[in-house]
């Protein structure tokens, strides 16, 4: 069965290769005309990371992205936060249960001043959540009492400014928990509706305080009790479950940085670092299934995307449902804070590096590229 | 007494000698406390470092593109990724490392870059600064070949030695000329050498505006242009005013570095990709510069000077043109290409007021004067012919 299955592929390899000499001898003599002495491009990419076989996977290291790449590596040490650790980093807070039995869940964060290298030798003026861009990514039941201490250390006024459903006063703008550098303001509010939400500083002007690196994820787990007609998939949903630990659960912010400030993003990343996942993929083992929840806080360009190479997906737009709405998609568009949840599966798939990337060459190209690397396992 | 004097001698030479050092020691000292105290720390708002980046030169090969920088920032700077076409590309710097002020290096970036199209160079410096650099149309850059060196010569050749040569060629006609025809043909000359002044020194003006700020670029072709013609007038006032020959070879050598100047500029443009060297635009050159070769034969048309005379004119007013050809398609620094268009305007303002001069002690023996008719529309033909004709070679 194997060796047939082999076989075959040799031979429509064979075919394919004569297929593909005869269409390159074609390609030859029409390129002429574009080709001229010492304009060889041939010679451009670099043998180590072009193979001579084409058929050859790629290695791990090079991340597919042949010589289009940001050159160097990050101190990630020194920026105190590590993207391939920020995936799958979630932020519960401190549980405590109420007088009336319900569950209060305790947040603490501080806004600081903070230069991150963003690429390899980039250095960016930052205004985080917790000394980290994205700020951390919150997590809560549905139905749980939140509440978030905000202290700003920063050096400009500052806020949280959650998408979520709450009385004006806990609403994070001007005149309703703005604060000013040295102050605390607590926001209280219940954990809804479920889904993939965000937070942001809502202080104005809003476009320099959002990429600054002013956002975080922010996501309320459905409570399966209050979902009986899809209570497996809730339970799926919910942080701590046996169900839930089955999936590989990654936090991705879609961010980029304007480092010249311009008006024009000269960085995107899911998570701050350029090049981050394409330079180390991220380990995804092919037999558990995989829930991204995806977030955009792109400043300047009014969408972001996300592409997933030779596999398709289901998405639940803002999470605030149990059953997905849009199936079998390979690509989907986020507005400025538009944020979802993409669920699919390698487990019927050849293990090796499957590649993710926003569908807008520009940003791939600067930067918003990554690899899955799917193991046996 | 007379053994006396050369002990006091030597003793006020020692002190001429302190009195020369103290001023410096009195600097090195100044220099020592403020590095050391930094008074102008309070002066320290928290603001970045100034940065500066000037692309220099650009080489498009089987390679990629190659870059040469050179930093003019406050503090040494670092470039820390490097972008073609809004995409990150794999590069290499070399020296690796922060740039000083007023150093170069250059970027080796392996990027496919598309023949006949525009690609725009983006450096990404580590404070996160961006410095770009358009290549208009990309082209592999002339690489320094025999044949490559031939073609050019011959280009130079056309541009530069041939209307030179036809120019010299009116010589016979010239010398049946009477009182107001010289003075008519002298004017031409000045008028000529006018045009080539104001068109030299805004040529050298924009392009010491595209070098890097270290070289003071416009103050640069200003002092190079007085410099040049201080050194030129007081060589050619030496042995009395210049007449005939010898003030035929000064014309020479000041076109001579004006078509050095056009040289350097089409070679560019055709390193640069952004001029193809028409038939038409070279065609443009040889017209517009074969008043040049009248010009130098205006002050000799009384003497007869002999037949190699006319051929060592020729090649000092011409060759310089080959061989301008040849440096600028290397694509060197722009800030060399003003430096040579600076000297040259000095040249050609050395041969203004020479051929001035010239024609004023001839008119004064003839009763002619710079407002008579002749001599008008002698120097405004001269303009207007050299505008006209410039007209195409402009692109």
């Amino acid at each position: 069965m194997d060796n047939s299955v082999d076989l075959m592929r040799r031979r429509s390899l064979l075919l394919g290769g004569l297929a593909v000499a005869g269409s390159t001898a074609v390609l030859a003599t029409s390129a002429a005309g574009q080709s001229m002495q010492g304009h060889d491009m041939a010679s451009m990419s670099d043998p180590e990371q072009l193979p001579a076989d084409p058929y050859a996977a790629p290695g791990a290291h090079e991340g597919g992205h042949g010589q289009m790449t940001t050159v160097g590596t990050v101190d990630h040490q020194q920026n105190g936060f590590d993207p391939t650790a920020m995936l799958t980093e979630w932020d519960v807070g401190t549980v405590s249960t109420m007088d009336d039995g319900r569950t209060l869940r305790t947040f603490e964060v501080e806004a600081i001043d903070k230069e991150i290298e963003i690429a390899p030798g980039v250095v960016f003026p930052a205004w985080t959540f917790n000394g980290r861009v994205p700020g951390p990514a919150l997590r809560a039941k549905e139905g749980e009492r939140l509440r978030i201490v905000f202290r700003n250390y920063g050096s400009h006024p500052h806020s949280m400014h959650f998408h979520g459903i709450h009385s004006w006063r806990m609403d994070g703008v001007p005149g309703s928990g703005l604060i000013n550098p040295g102050e605390e303001f607590v926001y209280e509010f219940d954990a809804k509706p479920f889904g993939c939400h965000l937070y942001h500083c809502h202080a104005f002007p809003l476009k320099r305080h959002m990429h600054k690196g002013m956002y975080g994820a922010f996501v309320i787990d459905p409570d399966p009790d209050l979902h009986p007609e899809y209570v497996d998939v809730a339970r799926s949903r919910l942080l701590g479950t046996p169900e839930n630990a089955r999936w590989q659960e990654l936090v991705m912010v879609m961010n980029a940085f304007d480092t010249n400030f311009d008006n024009e993003n000269e960085f995107y990343a899911v998570n701050t670092i350029a090049n981050a996942y394409s330079q180390k993929p991220i380990r995804i083992e092919k037999s558990r299934p995989v829930r991204i929840y995806l977030v955009n806080a792109t400043e300047f360009d009014p969408i972001n995307s996300f592409h997933l190479h030779a596999n398709f997906f289901n998405y639940f737009d803002t999470g605030t449902t149990l059953t997905p709405t849009l199936r079998t998609v390979d690509l989907i568009m986020q507005c400025q804070a538009q944020r979802g949840i993409l669920e699919f599966s390698y487990a019927d798939h050849e293990a090796g590096m499957y590649m993710f990337h926003a569908h807008q060459s520009e940003f791939t190209e600067l930067g918003w590229m990554g690899m899955f690397d799917i193991v046996e396992a | 007494m007379t053994e006396l004097a050369p002990s006091s001698n030597a003793s006020s030479g020692l002190r001429r000698f302190f009195w020369l050092l103290a001023p410096l020691l009195v600097l090195a000292i100044a220099v020592a406390w403020i590095a050391a105290a930094d008074p102008l720390r309070s002066f320290n708002n928290g603001a970045p470092p100034v940065e500066a980046i000037t692309f220099e030169r650009t080489v498009l090969n089987d390679g990629g593109i190659q870059v040469q920088i050179r930093a003019g920032g406050s503090e040494d700077m670092t470039v820390a990724q490097v972008q073609v076409d809004d995409a990150y590309w794999n590069f290499s710097i070399a020296p690796a490392g922060p740039l000083a002020r007023g150093s170069t290096a250059w970027i080796d970036i392996p990027y496919p870059w598309v023949l006949g199209e525009a690609h725009r160079v983006k450096l990404v410096t580590n404070t996160g600064a961006t410095f770009e650099h358009e290549i208009a149309v990309a082209v592999p850059t002339p690489v320094a070949t025999q044949g490559q060196l031939l073609q050019q010569a011959i280009v130079g050749a056309i541009v530069g030695i041939l209307p030179v040569a036809i120019g010299l060629m009116f010589y016979p006609a010239m010398r049946n000329m009477g009182t107001s025809g010289m003075g008519f043909v002298l004017a031409l000359t000045v008028g000529l050498l006018a045009f080539l002044l104001v068109d030299m020194t805004f040529e050298a003006l924009e392009l010491a505006a595209e070098s890097a700020p270290v070289f003071q670029g416009p103050a640069m072709v200003i002092l190079a242009a007085l410099a040049t013609f201080l050194i030129l007038m007081g060589i050619s006032r030496r042995g009395g005013r210049p007449e005939g020959l010898a003030l035929a070879f000064y014309i020479a050598f000041g076109i001579g570095l004006h078509n050095f100047g056009e040289g350097l500029a089409i070679g560019a443009a055709f390193a640069a990709g952004s001029a193809g060297l028409g038939t038409f635009l070279v065609l443009g050159f040889a017209i517009h510069n074969v008043t040049e070769g009248i010009g130098i034969a205006a002050p000799i048309v009384r003497q007869k000077p002999p037949l190699w005379a006319f051929v060592a004119l020729t090649l000092v007013a011409g060759a310089p043109a080959v061989f301008g050809m040849w440096i600028g398609s290397l694509a060197y620094g722009t800030q060399w290409s003003a430096l040579a268009l600076g000297v040259g305007a000095g040249a050609i303002l050395q041969v203004i007021v020479e051929v001035t001069a010239f024609f004023l002690r001839g008119s004064g023996r003839q009763g002619q004067s710079w407002l008579s008719p002749p001599v008008l529309s002698g120097f405004l033909t001269g303009l207007a012919f050299m505008y006209v004709t410039a007209a195409v070679i402009k692109v």
